[in-house]
């Protein structure tokens, strides 16, 4: 039932209506509304349950193991929320001035100098709002930094073939064309083809490192040599920085110019698709073209840098400061942490993404990169599954929904056929990933005695497998009467 | 160990099976010269109660204001409700709903917000959200030099619409060889005045209520865009839409084609905290003729297997997960769980609570010009205005600012950088939030400062 359904003419949630009320006779007629929008009429007990009943919906972190590759679903403590959520900070104008918002300020500065040492990075702007304003921060840096050089050849951006799609599109937005890298056998960049495609036209190379196939790029060095000695810059997409926080620092690969997606890494929400964070962190040669605002500290007052301060900056990435709320949660989250604890999310990571890769192996699963190492997440393919029983990777990933495990991602990356990329994040214990691959070893039981069972799936659910094409042409995005 | 919940004997059975003899062995393909040494701007790790001091000492050092500034981030009261039910752990730590049977209630949700905001713009279709106003105004221009039947690659933007956002908007489109053309407004009215030339234009930007306050002639406004070949792109603040005419009705009734064609805003004034300037959210809405220009994500209502209705995503090919470099955007998360308070906040509010809501705030910001007005300061332009307004006095603005600072009163945006023509002027508001007496505190401390500082120091005197 939708909240419109609940919807009863005159009926509202009297608490929340102001009592004192106004008129608009002093507007002009012409310019107000001859009725008002049908928002729906409901008492507040009647929004509160529809709403709890929906969220109870949602698979989520909290209620499932959600092994999903490339995402980080870690947990997401408490805290970080309720503190994030103090009434100071939340009452805080982003227009009030510096002194109205110190401690609030000094909270960002902190993150700052936190991030810039875990990625080894010179500077670091907390303004990108996601991971893809991230990296469209990071590749309009890479522009402006030639352009500054009056460098105006440099017209293509480079990306393996196995990358997020977000870095193709966040080239195109940057006024970049693309071109894509193939991959080895082994997982690793094609060096002689990426050899073969710098020149100089090329601007950059964005790089995702541990790669999305779950191993580490070991020529990485020298990926950065010929990438650097053809004039681009090396992008560093911070998707998987769970891999290596506090073990290799990214800046220490050689790369220019880095996003970190605080949603993963540093734990905070995903909230159902964000808010997320997606500060960029650059080298020395990049500092004069970081997104402003950058929170600075000068004659002991903390202040945001604006255009003014960085006349070269590539700008603002909001009317705002970002999503200060998120990056509150990080800081929260980095404090809890320590030195230490950073160290361990990467070990702890790594040693859970390789065990339940072990055990799978172990269960008869088919592993994309059989001779390589795990880093924090890795692939099955389930190739041989299909062309046996005709149940593919998706229909596997329904059935464990069946199974109260949330999918992992399927079907990316592109280049392993039935693939799903599992990632347990460094939260899980071991018997949440013994109980995953039993479920695992049950669905590859079903699939071989009675595959219609698997290809059928989810039955669990509050819904069955829905009809997406349906969904795309007879479009109904928004509810009529 | 924080949130890592293995013993000992844990690892040492996980190695095991692994076949490592340590942790460190699992880095064994990385090269050891790349090794991270120690992290010295890193403190060691503290518990929940140390951190729980540590933030509640900063928060009370930031204190609490009297608040007058808007600016495009408004101070209103939120239900309790709209916070507590977002952040259950079922909103709250889902990821993104691709795997929509074990995501119908983020789903169901999202479509319920679209519903809401198509009804809130009159226009047919809209999006799951953008990250704030700003970036999305910045989206809408991209899209609508996409969706225009013209090839040309310059935009009209009037110096009415919030500075912050233009800047933002610079940024998204800076690299792709598009213009933004600035346009004047009237220094009488505070309108924007239609420029006389349209030539090799796309879109036309029309803010309502502009970023003075001061509402804007969207019919005519509207009208020169469509009669020229623009794409007319609304710059709204959805809280005034509940008494304000929807983007979709904007222009002359006889017109077929009437109505803006993308309508963008920021979300925040539908209940997300002002939170230091985030998360907020951007929305937008469009003709249904141009959905498949539109980014960002979108839920559809089908049917399953059996037939029961259900929620997906879909139109899924515009997107760079599946078209790569070829999609109407690189956004991929936006502000999910901020539009899930939003969606909660206009359920609990209504179309009579929203309408209040934004009758008490233009009320009061009437009433608040005009106790400014009575202690000293000018009400700037003639034009009607919403629940923003310009005002000037004879001090300069910092110290005008400074010094409501002291007293507690956070008085209003500094208007003098980006609008240096205007004098001493800020632009104040007062929402639902603000009684008499917060009105007539802020008038009396404005009074004392005018009084005080408009006479020339004394050293000036020599």
């Amino acid at each position: 039932m939708l909240i419109f359904e609940y919807a009863h003419p005159g009926r509202s949630a009297h608490a929340q209506l102001p009592s004192e009320d106004g008129t608009l006779d002093d507007l002009p007629a012409n310019l107000l509304r001859d009725a008002p929008p049908a928002l729906p009429e409901c008492s507040e007990l009647d929004v509160v349950r529809h709403y709890t009943r929906l969220s109870q919906k949602n698979f989520s972190i909290d209620t499932q193991f959600y092994p999903l590759g490339s995402c980080t679903m870690k947990y997401n403590p408490r805290a970080c929320n309720s503190l994030a959520m103090l009434p100071q900070f939340l009452a805080r104008h982003p227009h009030a001035s510096a002194e109205t918002g110190q401690g609030f300020l000094q909270c960002m500065y902190e993150l700052q100098e936190i991030l810039k040492d875990v990625t080894g990075m010179a500077g670091v702007s907390l303004a990108p709002m996601a991971g893809a304003q991230g990296e469209f921060a990071g590749i309009a840096m890479i522009r402006a930094y030639h352009e500054s050089r009056a460098d105006h050849a440099r017209t293509e951006i480079l990306v393996p073939n196995a990358a997020h799609g977000t870095n193709p599109a966040t080239a195109v937005m940057c006024g970049y064309t693309v071109r894509e890298i193939p991959t080895d056998r082994e997982g690793n960049v094609e060096l002689d083809a990426l050899q073969a495609a710098v020149g100089p036209q090329t601007a950059g190379l964005m790089l995702t490192n541990p790669s999305t196939l779950g191993v580490f790029e070991k020529s990485i060095l020298k990926i950065r040599d010929i990438v650097h000695g053809a004039g681009g810059l090396l992008y560093y997409d911070g998707a998987n920085l769970n891999a290596i926080l506090g073990r290799v620092k990214p800046g220490a690969m050689g790369f220019d110019v880095i996003h970190m997606n605080l949603h993963k890494t540093f734990s905070t929400p995903h909230g159902g698709g964000g808010p997320g964070a997606g500060p960029v962190g650059v080298a020395e040669r990049l500092l004069p073209f970081l997104p402003v605002p950058v929170v600075i500290h000068e004659n002991g007052l903390y202040r945001h840098a604006v255009e003014a301060d960085l006349p070269q900056s590539i700008g603002r990435m909001s009317a705002n400061t970002g999503n200060a709320g998120v990056l509150l949660r990080a800081y929260v989250y980095a404090r809890m942490l320590g030195a230490e604890g950073m160290h361990r999310v990467a070990e702890f990571a790594t040693l859970n993404a390789n065990y339940l890769l072990a055990k799978m192996r172990d269960a008869g699963f088919e592993l994309a990169y059989p001779a390589r190492r795990a880093s924090h997440e890795f692939i099955v393919t389930l190739k041989k599954l299909k062309d046996e029983t005709g149940v593919t990777a998706m229909d596997f990933a329904k059935r464990l929904l069946d199974h109260g495990f949330h999918a992992p991602t399927t079907y990316f990356p592109l280049l392993v056929p039935e693939c799903l990329l599992i990632e347990p994040s460094e939260t899980e214990s071991k018997e949440t990933l013994d109980a995953f691959v039993e479920a695992c070893i049950k669905i590859k039981q079903e699939a071989l005695a009675n595959p219609d069972l698997v290809k059928g799936a989810p039955y669990s659910q509050p819904v069955r497998r829905l009809d997406d094409v349906k969904a795309a042409r007879e479009l109904d995005i928004a509810y009529k009467t | 160990m924080p949130f890592i919940p293995h013993s000992d004997r844990d690892i040492r059975e996980m190695l095991a099976v692994i076949g490592a003899p340590d942790i460190d062995a699992l880095f064994d393909e990385i090269p050891a010269e790349l090794k991270a040494g120690k992290l010295t701007q890193v403190p060691p790790g503290i518990s929940e109660m140390e951190i729980s001091r540590l933030m509640m000492e900063r928060a009370e050092a930031d204190g609490r204001y009297l608040n007058f500034l808007g600016a495009g981030a408004y101070e209103h009261h939120i239900p309790a409700a709209v916070w507590q039910i977002a952040t259950r752990g079922e909103f709250y730590s889902a990821y993104t709903p691709y795997q929509a049977e074990a995501s119908q209630g983020t789903l169901q949700l999202i479509y319920e917000y679209q519903t809401m905001m198509t009804r809130l713009t009159g226009l047919g279709v809209s999006n799951a959200s953008l990250y704030d106003g700003g970036s999305a105004l910045g989206e809408a221009v991209l899209m609508a030099i996409r969706a225009s039947k013209s090839s040309a690659r310059r935009v009209l933007m009037p110096k009415t619409v919030h500075p912050l956002y233009r800047a933002a908007c610079r940024t998204v489109v800076g690299n792709q060889n598009i213009e933004l053309v600035e346009v004047d407004y009237d220094p009488a009215s505070g309108q924007t005045k239609l420029p006389t030339d349209a030539a090799e234009c796309a879109a036309l930007v029309i803010p309502q209520p502009n970023f003075f306050g001061v509402l804007e002639d969207v019919d005519a406004m509207t009208d020169w865009a469509h009669q020229n070949g623009l794409m007319a792109i609304a710059l709204v603040n959805p809280m005034t839409l509940a008494v304000l005419k929807a983007p979709g009705q904007w222009g002359r009734h006889d017109n077929p084609n009437r109505g803006a064609d993308i309508a963008v805003g920021d979300g925040q004034p539908l209940g997300a905290p002002l939170s230091s300037g985030g998360p907020y959210y951007g929305f937008m809405c469009c003709k249904q003729e141009f959905v498949r220009q539109m980014p960002g994500r979108i839920v559809g209502r089908t049917v399953d297997l059996n037939g029961k209705p259900g929620f997906a995503l879909t139109l899924q090919a515009r997107e760079q997960h599946i078209r790569r470099s070829k999609a109407t955007s690189n956004i991929c998360t936006n502000q999910g769980l901020v539009v899930t308070a939003s969606t909660l906040y206009m359920s609990l509010l209504g179309p009579e609570g929203l309408a209040r809501v934004a009758r008490a705030s233009h009320a009061n910001t009437v009433k608040l010009v005009s106790k400014l007005v009575a202690a000293g300061a000018e009400n700037v332009f003639t034009g009607a205005y919403f629940h923003e307004a310009v005002i000037r006095t004879s001090v300069p603005n910092a110290r005008l600012l400074h010094s409501l600072v002291g007293q507690g009163i956070v008085g209003g945006y500094d208007l003098s950088k980006d609008y240096p023509e205007l004098g001493n002027a800020i632009l104040v508001c007062a929402t639902e939030t603000k009684t008499e007496a917060d009105l007539d505190r802020y008038a009396t401390q404005m009074q004392r400062i005018v009084s005080k500082l408009s006479e020339p120091p004394p050293c000036a005197r020599k």
